[in-house]
């Protein structure tokens, strides 16, 4: 393997693990200070968890073989991994990069069902979930021989997914969804409010989130070349236009440019941008930034009428973001500008039907995820139990399934600080 | 002796504090409180949805003094927290029927 290549995917592997602790103050300042340590918790358990189910089997059954549906087993258990062959040690880096963005998966799904989950619930279902839904989900798309070719069903049809739109955002975007509907609502959600406790965690994660981006959409080329660097200005501009979009409408809607909705913004075009992050060029990003921001900053408020508590908004910003950036690469795709061999999209003369691949690719992993999710939560409901009693809701779930708080200190600075 | 307790905006605690002290004031007890008024809450926005603050964060002072000295402290104190706006607060007396320095076991006026 190329050493500038192996170089940038390292250094990129390490830049999307860094995301997961930044999803975590990102959703732990938006939590309330009762909650915050089990939201922390709960992502870091899927650093814990997911790259020992990765290397055991993750990776073989999301990459691995020449399937249409589902990987197979020659790869469990890293069997028949060198460093030595030919490629040098290229499939080893993928288990690598791949693996961190098979931690964050499912640590997106957290953000929902913030406030009131069962932590030994969410212990068994972060892997049971990256098994059952991720991997197949992941090898329909992305699924084949590593570095032969594509030979899942959905990728052999043309469907496009860079870094993730599908795959990762609308994936647990609406798998999110099932899971608080059968979790429920919080007690005196939405007539109580549930404002963020800390903003400053929330602005310090966003960021970290951005920086992490760059590995997670750059890194995505798997080489350090000319797709590499226009998926890192992509992932520049994007987040860029579309925190400036989610503020003006505040400004305009709500009369105040908010720190949460720049943040939200800024979240909201980095997941838009994802899936075309390899395949958009010129000023697409900025025109994919700013449909996305207006877009999330409406969707977030769809949850208050259709009755679903969605704590801190997964649904309206992964998975709305994600549909969005996904669909739009059926209108900006540029195969001319990356010398690439996919589909053009319909503003660069394609017609329509790249859009229609990108339809199809969404709504067979809505389905799937949803229901799939939706089974899930319904088992460990039936078994273990998936809610917190309401004494532990009400206390915290910080004390109650962590035995820690997070704030000692208000009593020494009289909150003059 | 009576009891002073006062409820003033939080910026204003230093101030009130250096005051007091200046006038001969030996002894605060503080406590962060919250509460309305006529003031009423606030509210905050965050991704278009509004929460109405009602409980403002204030602090609470107890001074306990001797009789003579009351109406002088209260308005020393009256005056540093005083800022003209909604929300500065309210300082009320109240009677004291015993007093204990636990160090010594003085009672009443001397123990303050």
């Amino acid at each position: 393997m190329d050493t500038g290549d192996a170089a940038w995917v390292l250094t990129s592997s390490a830049l999307v693990l860094f995301m997961t602790p930044g999803l975590a103050l990102f959703y732990g300042g938006m939590d309330r200070s009762r909650n915050v340590l089990n939201m922390l918790m709960m992502n870091f358990w899927c650093l814990l968890v997911i790259p020992l189910v990765w290397v055991i089997a993750g990776f073989s059954l999301a990459y691995s073989g020449a399937g249409s549906v589902i990987g197979n087993f020659d790869l469990v258990f890293l069997s028949d991994l060198s460093i030595t062959d030919e490629s040098g040690g290229s499939t080893l880096l993928a288990v690598i990069f791949l693996g961190m963005f098979a931690v964050i998966t499912p640590a997106l799904i957290s953000g929902a069902v913030a406030d009131r989950m069962k932590f030994s619930a969410w212990a068994l279902f972060v892997p049971l979930w990256l098994v059952l839904v991720y991997c197949p989900v992941s090898f329909w798309i992305y699924g084949g021989v590593w570095g032969e070719g594509l030979t899942g069903w959905l990728g052999t049809r043309g469907s496009l997914d860079f870094a993730g739109g599908t795959v990762i955002h609308v994936n647990a975007g609406i798998a999110a969804l099932a899971g608080v509907m059968v979790l429920g609502k919080r007690r005196g959600w939405p007539g109580e409010g549930h404002p963020p406790h800390s903003m400053p965690l929330v602005m310090l994660g966003t960021g970290i989130l951005w920086f992490g981006w760059f590995g997670f959409n750059a890194g995505s080329a798997f080489a350090a070349n000319g797709v590499a660097i226009q998926a890192f200005m992509n992932t520049f501009l994007a987040a860029a236009a579309a925190g400036l979009a989610w503020a003006v409408v505040e400004r305009v809607r709500d009369g105040h440019f908010t720190n949460l909705g720049v943040a939200s913004g800024i979240v909201a075009g980095l997941v838009a941008i994802t899936p075309g992050a390899g395949f958009v060029a010129g000023m697409s990003p900025i025109w994919i930034g700013l449909i996305a921001g207006v877009v999330c900053s409406f969707a977030v408020g769809v949850k208050f009428k259709a009755g679903y508590d969605d704590a801190l908004d997964v649904v309206g910003v992964h998975f709305v973001g994600g549909l969005v950036g996904s669909l739009l690469i059926g209108l900006f795709a540029d195969p001319d500008f990356f010398g690439g061999e996919f589909d053009a999209g319909l503003f660069y003369g394609g017609g329509l039907g790249l859009l229609g691949e990108q339809a199809l690719a969404n709504g067979v992993v809505i389905v799937f995820s949803f229901v799939v999710t939706f089974l899930i939560f319904k088992v460990l409901d039936a078994t273990i139990g998936v809610r917190v009693p309401e004494p532990v809701e009400t206390t915290g779930l910080d004390l109650e399934e962590h035995s820690e708080t997070a704030y000692h200190a208000d009593a020494l600075t009289m909150g003059r600080l | 002796m009576k009891l002073v307790t006062a409820v003033i905006k939080p910026f204003k605690l230093d101030e009130v504090k250096e005051a007091l002290k200046a006038a001969g004031v030996v002894g605060i007890t503080v406590s962060e409180v919250r509460g309305f008024g006529r003031q009423g809450g606030h509210s905050e926005t965050y991704r278009g949805a509004e929460y109405k603050i009602d409980f403002v964060p204030k602090v609470k002072l107890e001074i306990v003094l001797d009789d003579p000295e009351v109406a002088r402290v209260v308005d020393v104190l009256v005056a540093a927290a005083a800022t003209g706006e909604i929300g500065d607060g309210k300082v009320w007396v109240t009677a004291v029927d015993d007093l204990v320095r636990i160090r010594t076991g003085e009672r009443g006026a001397d123990a303050v």
